[in-house]
């Protein structure tokens, strides 16, 4: 009786554990579809910019389009264009957003995060008309492409990239350790040391996401420079843009090329991946 | 003494955001306040009226462009969130190295700007056209490709985290209880990471509604513009804000949908707020 009981036992077990190997093969090929995906839509498509890049319009490897790059004073400006901008939004987004995120980072003031929320609402209007809301505002005002280009560019920008910086920003400050500041406090530093010795390197990592979720964008944007300057400022993205609708191909996917090349370089340098930027690009909204 | 430094400091604290704040509605409270007068350029008055509410949905090509959006997003956020929650799992029980080049691949939608994911497809699309179908491809298809490009890396990342605060043995001893394993997956698995999905999802309608450069490059003729170029809500503002200001109804149209957001925002946070306090209603229950 006990022994059949057993042999029962056994063999029940025996089956689950089968499944469970099965299982464990079959769970794994759930991924399936998600790398084929993104081989095909992701991999193959930057392989092929890398070709494209590299070869002529008759698809023989040449150097053209990036001699064409090189050598051309209007990419080169555009380059510099980009840079300048990116940087400069990048500078006066860190100036705005990090009082308002250390603000923000006390509870009295956020209560539950709704402040937060406020700062991020405007991100769910559709980014193309608030773009053209900025614009006829700004024109409105006197401050229009065809005069300024400039400003209502940068103004533009730091419209659209505030709620960016403000969020990795605010998610680093609520970490901040509150008994170290006032421990400087305590121990004599003036206001301005306790910012300098004890907030600003305990915010670093959030000042680095933020101004990863910034500059990149900035420099990679169509819309907001396209609109707001009246298409005075050329931009990367203005150009890739300009190359795609003229069907030159190689010259738009060098282009591209340099963009990796400066993600590349960009992330070389801060070492900390996008591991805090993608909880800033939305995933930190819902 | 000290007090008042510090109130004269929480003041300022609260001008300075509130009026930064004010100034990032600014361009949106302005269409919204001029969506209620007929004139064509912001800035003139000329009398209350909701004509321009009117007109909005007398208009084909605003309802046209406004369906196309919502088709896309819900479509190529159902297909991401399936694609995703599925990947994430999957990747979650592969082998370290497999699951590496994976978590890799996935970053790289993540970092690279729009119009460089926008144009790798676009050259793909063009080189399969002209080497493969010997036609041009783009249609609705390359369209929801592009938006699943842009979303399907968030819902992985937003499943993510949850499978690993998964317990493991929750899994486990419902295999040893006699539950098949595919059973298993559907009542002990996804319903623990269901708020992940949930936020994947969520996150990917918002960033398919927003896209303008991808839909931009993808897209070919179909769905409700028919054998016209496919035009959602953002290339459709775009090509007429480039020729003058924003279109009067379009002032109209911002004021809904800033209602629509407003409202899912209160009910989410009133929601979130309730939740909180339910949590500490249960942790001090727990302390007694």
């Amino acid at each position: 009786m006990s022994s059949k009981s057993n042999e029962v036992l056994e063999s029940k077990k025996q089956r689950t554990r089968k499944g469970e190997r099965f299982f464990a093969l079959k769970r794994k090929y759930l991924a399936i579809p998600y790398a084929v995906f993104l081989v095909l839509f992701v991999i193959v498509p930057i392989l092929l910019i890398f070709f494209y890049a590299f070869t002529d319009s008759n698809g023989r490897p040449s150097f053209d389009a990036a001699k064409d790059f090189f050598t051309s004073a209007s990419k080169w400006s555009v380059l510099f264009t980009s840079l300048f901008i990116g940087v400069q939004n990048t500078i006066i987004c860190l100036l705005i957003g990090y009082p308002i995120a250390y603000i923000l980072s006390n509870k009295k003031l956020n209560k539950n995060g709704v402040m937060v929320m406020l700062f991020v609402m405007p991100m769910w209007i559709n980014f193309v008309l608030r773009t053209g809301a900025t614009r006829d505002l700004l024109s409105w005002l006197g401050i229009d492409g065809g005069n300024h280009p400039w400003p209502a560019t940068l103004i533009g920008m730091v419209y659209n990239y505030l709620p960016f910086t403000i969020l990795p920003l605010y998610t680093t400050m609520l970490k901040l350790d509150k008994s170290q500041i006032e421990a400087a406090g305590d121990l004599g530093a003036n206001g301005f040391q306790v910012f300098t010795k004890s907030i600003l390197p305990q915010s670093l990592p959030g000042i680095i996401s933020a101004s990863e979720m910034v500059f990149m964008p900035t420099m990679s944007s169509y819309v907001i420079s396209d609109t707001l300057s009246e298409g005075k400022i050329t931009l990367f993205g203005n150009s890739i843009y300009f190359n795609f609708s003229n069907s030159l191909w190689n010259e738009g996917s060098f282009m591209a090329v340099v963009m990796l090349a400066i993600i590349g370089i960009t992330m070389l340098v801060t070492k900390n991946g996008s591991k805090d930027g993608t909880a800033a690009r939305g995933g930190g909204l819902w | 003494m000290v007090n008042k430094k510090n109130l004269i400091k929480k003041i300022l604290a609260q001008t300075y955001v509130w009026l930064i704040l004010f100034l990032m509605y600014l361009p949106i409270l302005t269409l919204i306040a001029f969506s209620f007068t007929k004139a064509t350029n912001l800035g003139t008055w000329t009398g209350f009226s909701f004509d321009l509410y009117a007109d909005l949905f007398k208009s084909q090509e605003i309802m046209t462009a406004l369906g196309n959006t919502l088709i896309i997003a819900f479509v190529s956020s159902a297909i991401s969130v399936v694609l995703g929650t599925l990947g994430a799992i999957g990747v979650f029980y592969s082998k370290k190295r497999a699951k590496k080049s994976l978590e890799f691949v996935t970053q790289i939608p993540v970092v690279n700007p729009e119009i460089v994911i926008a144009l790798s497809l676009t050259v793909m699309f063009v080189f399969m056209g002209s080497y493969i179908f010997r036609n041009s491809i783009f249609s609705f298809w390359t369209l929801l490709a592009g938006h699943i490009v842009l979303s399907l890396p968030f819902v992985y990342l937003s499943v993510k985290p949850k499978l690993e605060q998964m317990d493991p043995s929750l899994y486990e001893a419902a295999l040893d209880l006699g539950c098949p394993p595919n059973r298993a997956l559907r009542t002990v698995i996804i319903p623990e990471i269901l708020p992940g999905v949930a936020s994947g999802f969520l996150l990917s309608i918002t960033l398919s509604l927003d896209d303008f450069i991808v839909t931009a490059f993808t897209r070919g003729s179909g769905l409700l513009s028919g054998s016209n170029q496919i035009e959602t809500l953002s290339t459709l503002v775009q090509a007429k804000i480039k020729k003058g200001p924003i279109p009067p109804e379009m002032r109209a149209l911002t004021t809904i949908i800033f209602l629509i957001v407003l409202i899912i925002v209160v009910s989410v946070t009133i929601s979130n707020g309730r939740k909180g306090k339910k949590a500490k209603l249960r942790k001090g229950r727990q302390d007694r």
